[in-house]
């Protein structure tokens, strides 16, 4: 199987370890084996360990080390954030988040949603059931 | 950023005034220590070598911590350094990439202690520099001078994003493939 995911100057990642942990930041040059300098519009720029980094498939186009605000303008541009929400992976996470953040009251609404849910599910399935007998 | 054992210091000193010299010379040294006593104590091993003064008859005139100017740029570190080994001394000259002075220093005392069994006390630094990506001399650091590097991540490490949620036991073998 070919790779499709590659460390490379422009690479959207995720933080997936440590104090940075959820944020996406984006690979702005490589400082050696294991470390990768990497930036996002609302850090000051660092080093990390490629093992804390969970690429992504989004990849923006800049130059290396660029300056912050082109760092900015670009990521505007290939609408990094739209891109990320959309995506199946970005989805999931904004969910769990949510689900992270409820409160009881939500969780009793959610409960009478599943109900009311499924009795329509078991509805369409009785009848379906009953035709095909 | 990981905090990083090793600081530099400016340590400037020396020989308490006497009759014989009412003014000695001032020395000032640039050194790598944990903490800044360790520094003086250096200063003075260092000092004790070059001239004939001791921490008994000198003074340390100020001790300065030196940050780095340009954390967020990577450069490429050259050291000069002379090593104890367990049968004689060497010269050795080594390079290393990182954003910073102190962390290629520490990346350095890393590799020393690993591939040669070095420790801190058998180490001196003689020169430390930054070095243009031309003259670099040691291929390891010369592959990363591309400007459009690009490589995959080929083991996927997973782990839980803390140290509480670790468990002993997991339901379904995980997809080490990035």
């Amino acid at each position: 199987m070919p790779f499709k995911r590659y460390v490379e100057i422009g690479r959207v990642a995720l933080v997936n370890y440590g104090k940075e942990y959820g944020r996406l930041v984006v690979i702005v040059d490589v400082v050696d084996q294991n470390r990768a300098l990497v930036d996002a519009p609302d850090m000051v720029r660092g080093q990390m360990n490629f093992k804390r980094l969970s690429l992504t498939d989004i990849k923006i186009d800049i130059p290396r080390v660029p300056k912050k605000k082109t760092l900015i303008d670009a990521m505007e541009k290939a609408d990094v954030k739209n891109k990320w929400e959309n995506s199946s992976w970005g989805r999931k996470l904004i969910v769990q988040k949510r689900r992270a953040a409820l409160n009881d009251f939500d969780r009793f609404k959610i409960m009478l949603a599943k109900i009311k849910r499924a009795g329509v599910v078991r509805q369409e399935l009785a009848k379906l059931k009953k035709n095909a007998a | 950023m990981v905090t990083l054992r090793f600081h530099q210091y400016q340590v400037v000193g020396r020989a308490l005034p006497s009759e014989a010299e009412e003014h000695p010379k001032i020395c000032r040294m640039k050194l790598w220590a944990t903490n800044e006593v360790r520094a003086k104590s250096k200063f003075w091993y260092f000092l004790r070598k070059l001239k004939k003064v001791k921490k008994s008859n000198g003074q340390v005139l100020a001790i300065n911590e030196i940050f780095e100017k340009n954390p967020t740029k990577i450069k490429n570190y050259g050291i000069w350094l002379r090593y104890q080994s367990r049968t004689g001394y060497h010269n050795m000259y080594k390079e290393y990439r990182d954003t910073t002075l102190n962390g290629a220093v520490e990346q350095m005392y890393n590799e020393m202690a690993s591939r040669h069994r070095v420790r801190f006390p058998c180490i001196q630094i003689i020169k430390t520099a930054t070095i243009p990506a031309k003259l670099c001399k040691r291929e390891s650091t010369k592959q990363f001078h591309d400007s459009k590097i690009k490589f995959p991540s080929v083991f996927k490490k997973v782990r839980p994003p803390t140290r509480k949620l670790k468990t002993t036991y997991k339901a379904s073998r995980p997809n080490l493939f990035m």
